[in-house]
């Protein structure tokens, strides 16, 4: 139907995943096509749709918006998580930003050889407690309050609960030593499109496993 | 003390140059404090100046800002090359981001081991020609107008001439297929904030000399 943002990457997480973190917790129902094959993926590049060649591609009012971050900030703006004023998005873009790094780091892992990969879990584990929720679980402490920004729900608040869950696939106990996180965490959750999205027969996609992989470098050639 | 912008980074391009770029072509004087060595960093990570503990990082109002796009975002909204609403906000973003990461494959070639420069150099020039170039030439091509976005100069346009310099930096002919791009480049660097940039004495960096790399991957690593 006409008038849904349609989005267009494979069915994995990959650079889509907190653009369908977002959509669902600003309560905007999606529809998606599947890239499954590298055919399906030269087509939408024949079809001169994507304007680097790239997904995540969205088309999102008559617009066929490219790059992860340009799409999450419209849907941000558009849907009022992006703060009230310059000051407050500043601290959002920076917060986000982190996460995006510690989310990155995650996103490879599935694609690396075995011992690349032991090497790579530690050092998440390492940038997550030593470098990343140190600075959300203080953010929180000194102003107390509900949200990272603003006291109002933002894409930080989104962005940081997924990059939360992620490295808890990783490592179930990462929190152990941020209780003020562990309670952010439980609170988001139960915002209900955030709980909605985290309820089996979702558009959340599971993390990536060997299988996927495969169809996954097939496609991208990689 | 004055009211500037501080910078706080190595004494090269690397990911403050765009923001370096941008604050030039705001018109807007910017001082600099320089790592020269390890415990440059490590002090400024002491001392809680960096969120996550890296740079760039720029004491603007009041705030020390981190993440490339961060402080970009902020400095692009503040001195108002950002386009005047959502939509042209959004072609901005998308053509940016692509700029950063051509950016980030031009910039990273100086830092490449040895054996794997030359791939690299194959792949970010094959990426230039072929990915982005064509696609900010199609741009022009099918609006007509001077800039990138919304008929006014927005930082898509000043990313996008600090992208051309750079590659033809690399290979000087490397906008010969482009026309478009070529007349983007004179009618933007004639600019009088930007004319002034890229005259010689400013505060815009030299490419990274080979000998320089030992020097900043000790800083780093």
């Amino acid at each position: 139907m006409a008038g849904k943002p349609k989005l267009h990457y494979t069915k994995g997480r990959g650079k889509m995943e907190s653009i369908r973190w977002l959509l669902a917790a600003a309560g905007v129902e999606f529809e998606e096509e599947f890239i499954e094959t590298k055919e399906d993926l030269e087509k939408l590049r024949s079809d001169g749709v994507l304007l680097f060649q790239q997904v995540p591609m969205v088309e999102i009012d008559g617009m066929r918006m490219v790059q992860t971050r340009a799409i999450l900030s419209y849907i941000a703006a558009k849907y009022n998580l992006y703060g009230k004023d310059l000051k407050e998005r500043a601290w959002i873009d920076m917060y986000v930003e982190g996460t995006t790094d510690l989310m990155g780091m995650i996103m490879y892992l599935p694609f690396q050889p075995a011992d690349v990969k032991e090497k790579n879990l530690a050092l998440i584990t390492e940038r997550a407690t030593t470098r990343y929720f140190p600075v959300y679980e203080k953010a929180l402490k000194d102003h107390g309050q509900d949200y990272l920004v603003g006291n109002k729900l933002s894409w930080a608040d989104v962005h940081l609960l997924e990059a939360i869950l992620m490295a808890e696939e990783c490592k179930p106990d990462v929190l152990s030593a941020f209780p003020v996180l562990q309670a952010f965490k439980g609170r988001i959750s139960n915002i209900p499109t955030i709980k909605k999205f985290l309820q089996p027969g979702s558009q959340r996609k599971p993390p990536t496993d060997e299988k996927f992989v495969a169809v996954v470098r097939k496609i991208f050639n990689i | 003390m004055s009211g500037n912008p501080k910078l706080h980074y190595i004494n090269g391009r690397g990911r403050m140059e765009p923001i370096r770029w941008l604050l030039a072509a705001a018109g807007v004087e910017f001082e600099e404090s320089y790592l020269e060595k390890k415990e440059d960093l490590t002090k400024l990570q002491k001392n809680g100046s960096l969120l996550f503990q890296q740079v760039p990082m720029v004491e603007i109002d009041g705030m020390k800002l981190v993440q490339t796009r961060a402080i970009a975002n902020y400095i692009a909204i503040k001195y108002n090359l950002y386009g005047k609403d959502l939509k042209e906000r959004a072609l901005i973003d998308m053509y940016v981001e692509g700029m950063f990461d051509l950016n980030e494959l031009l910039m990273g070639y100086g830092y490449q081991p040895a054996d794997k420069k030359d791939q690299h150099f194959t792949n970010m020039m094959d990426k230039t020609k072929n990915r982005y170039f064509p696609a900010f030439e199609k741009v022009l091509k099918d609006h007509g107008k001077d800039f990138l976005v919304g008929n006014q100069l927005s930082r898509a346009d000043v990313q996008l001439l600090e992208i051309i310099l750079m590659a033809e930096e690399f290979k000087p002919d490397i906008l010969a297929k482009f026309p478009l791009l070529q007349s983007f480049k004179a009618r933007i660097s004639n600019i009088p904030t930007i004319k002034k940039f890229l005259q010689p004495g400013s505060q815009r960096k030299p490419p990274v000399r080979e000998e320089e790399v030992p020097k900043v991957m000790k800083i780093f690593y």
